[in-house]
């Protein structure tokens, strides 16, 4: 009996959605706190991970939610010339005041979550996944 | 950027774009006051104070394609990561002088890289433009003055021919091993 549960959960969790990953739905799935609403229901189509901004300006694909720790202009900067999708806070890094009002001009969406860029991109990864 | 040489790769550029004839780069590290300094200056067409104010903003920029200017942001960021320092000094029709103060011992420190690449190919690339590159450690120091090169070369010789550049490069790599002394930040 209790076997077959686990079958039925796992099943479960293989379950394709019927609709695309938007940012408000990675908000809500992460438990997330919203900084910066912007274009909220934006389809994220990639994940990217990185802290140097140099590195990020090269390689950030477009559509990307960016899991960063720099809450800074210079990588809302980055997430306006590369086009990401959000700029997700990990560890509960902070975001300059600066950096939050140019976020709500360019409508880039910021989110917050106090666990790591790994938990974070795993919990993404099962998300974009399991969205056609 | 993963070496500050690429920032002054970067940084030099836009003293090329302002039009500028002689360029200054020096870099000086001191490990007994725990400091590395990087200062370009140039005789370009220089800027007005608002200008100097919105270089250091990122969505400024005086590119048309885009509307995001990063080099100079991310140089200053670079340096007040590791509790340094950064400032533009500049003067319309005069030219423009930008000074960047690192820490390298704080852990955010990003390394200086190959320094010697980065100014044989900015004279390489730009044999037309003159270029005064300063490397000073502790006590000792080297300069590069390539209007001295000229003086010497004649006018027939570029600064790019192939016997040119070789001694170059061959000068200033046996320069920097002189000073470094066989180590390297």
């Amino acid at each position: 009996m209790e076997d077959r549960m686990e079958i039925k959960t796992a099943g479960r969790a293989e379950e394709q959605l019927k609709e695309k990953l938007t940012v408000s739905a990675l908000a809500e799935a992460l438990g997330a706190e919203w900084l910066v609403e912007g274009e909220k229901e934006r389809i994220i189509q990639a994940g990217y991970v990185c802290d140097l901004l140099s590195w990020a300006m090269a390689r950030l694909p477009e559509g990307a939610a960016w899991m960063t720790v720099m809450g800074n202009l210079n990588a809302v900067a980055v997430c306006s010339l590369k086009d990401g999708a959000c700029i997700v806070l990990t560890d509960s890094a902070p975001l300059d005041e600066n950096a939050r009002a140019r976020a709500e001009i360019e409508e880039i969406p910021i989110l917050r979550v106090e666990a790591g860029a790994y938990e974070t991109a795993l919990r993404l990864g099962e998300l974009l996944r399991k969205t056609p | 950027m993963r070496e500050l040489a690429l920032n002054v790769m970067d940084i030099t550029q836009n003293s090329i774009s302002a039009g500028a004839t002689l360029i200054h780069i020096t870099v000086e590290e001191s490990a007994s006051k725990d400091r590395l300094s990087i200062a370009v200056e140039d005789n370009g067409c220089g800027m007005t104070e608002e200008q100097v104010r919105s270089v250091i903003d990122p969505f400024y920029t005086t590119r048309t394609t885009r509307k995001v200017g990063l080099g100079v942001p991310l140089f200053k960021m670079e340096a007040e990561m590791t509790g340094g320092s950064f400032r533009i000094d500049s003067e319309k029709g005069k030219g423009t002088k930008l000074l960047a103060e690192f820490v390298p011992s704080h852990v955010d420190m990003i390394p200086l890289g190959n320094i010697t690449d980065t100014i044989f190919l900015l004279i390489t690339c730009n044999p037309e433009l003159d270029f005064v590159y300063r490397r000073v450690k502790e006590e000792a120091e080297f300069v590069l003055d390539t209007r001295e090169l000229r003086k010497i070369l004649g006018e027939d010789a570029p600064l790019n021919a192939p016997e040119v550049a070789q001694w170059l490069k061959g000068y200033l790599e046996e320069q920097t091993e002189l000073l470094e002394g066989g180590n390297s930040i």
